[in-house]
């Protein structure tokens, strides 16, 4: 087992085997992300029975739970790449570090629009700064801040250094988001979905959720090896695989 | 399906314009995320092809 693990790590550490595999990866991934897409949508909009409450607008939903948690996964997955980089000195972590960061902040952005939007009919205001949303708001800042101190350094390493830092300390901030609908009195309704407790959502509206979930991570896995890839060619332009790949 | 007519389906039960802004903006922003990475791809390997047949050029002329 942990012979197979450092296996594993050796080969993820290389750049070229990365590469090849997620280059045989991208038609699945395209295929399942649109197909999911396509019957969440359809389920979401069309056949999921309105809110008795909210009506309508209650499918806002559909892209605002996923973009959310995706949001706040894709932070964590930054952050455990940061550290794998400041630890090991793993190039290939630190390149797959940087590209979540704008990936990630779109997935935020989409969750505060959304959220700003859908908060309108329902509370009566596109924004209140009660603890949910400023919790999500300063997750943006922190995608914002990783991007903003890569690129501030004077060498590239010292910048995923201290941005890999900066993404470590900012993970105090992704329970403080999980917990801020219990601890704090706020507008936002508790959590739709938990792994502990059986959903109270109509199947008829669960389905929809959960199949866009799945479909939101497909398309960030598949955003995340699209841009490191490129990161890959850049770094590793002057090899000779890359070179053969160019000739090609 | 939850809806009778086109008509009814855009309106959104008098929802539509919010609706319809969340899912306009959110296939902006994912558009955008798909089209920077597939450009980006694009100009690299022209920019580095375009330098590899420089070099070999350089290198065959001295």
């Amino acid at each position: 087992m942990w012979q197979w693990l450092t296996q594993q790590y050796h080969r993820m550490s290389s750049p070229k085997w990365f590469y090849e595999l997620t280059g045989r990866w991208i038609p699945w991934l395209v295929a399942m992300v649109a197909i999911s897409a396509v019957v969440g949508l359809t389920l979401g909009l069309l056949f999921a029975p309105a809110d008795y409450q909210q009506g309508d607008s209650f499918r806002i939903i559909y892209i605002h739970v996923p973009a959310a948690l995706l949001a706040q996964s894709a932070y964590l997955m930054m952050a455990i790449s940061g550290a794998v980089f400041l630890i090991w000195r793993m190039k290939m972590a630190a390149w797959v570090a940087k590209v979540i960061a704008p990936v990630g902040a779109s997935f935020c952005l989409i969750a505060l629009l959304t959220g700003a939007i859908w908060g309108k009919p329902t509370w009566g205001t596109w924004w209140v700064w009660d603890a949910r949303l400023t919790s999500m708001l300063l997750l943006l800042f922190l995608y914002f801040g990783v991007m903003a101190i890569q690129q501030a350094m004077e060498s590239e390493d010292a910048g995923h250094k201290a941005a890999a830092i900066l993404a470590l300390v900012g993970v105090v901030n992704i329970p403080i988001i999980k917990y801020s609908v219990e601890w704090w009195n706020t507008l936002h309704q508790p959590a739709t979905l938990t792994l502990t407790e059986k959903p109270s959502m109509h199947p008829d509206m669960l389905w929809p959720l959960l199949i866009m979930i799945v479909s939101t991570y497909l398309f960030f896995a598949l955003l995340v090896i699209l841009r490191t890839r490129n990161e890959i060619l850049w770094h590793e332009r002057k090899r000779q695989w890359v070179k053969k790949l160019l000739e090609s | 399906m939850e809806f009778a007519s086109l008509s009814e389906f855009i309106a959104m039960g008098k929802h539509g314009l919010y609706v319809w802004l969340s899912y306009g903006l959110t296939a902006l922003i994912v558009a955008i995320n798909v089209a920077l990475p597939l450009r980006r791809r694009r100009r690299l390997m022209k920019e580095q092809a375009q330098r590899l047949r420089r070099e070999k050029r350089h290198a065959s002329s001295t």
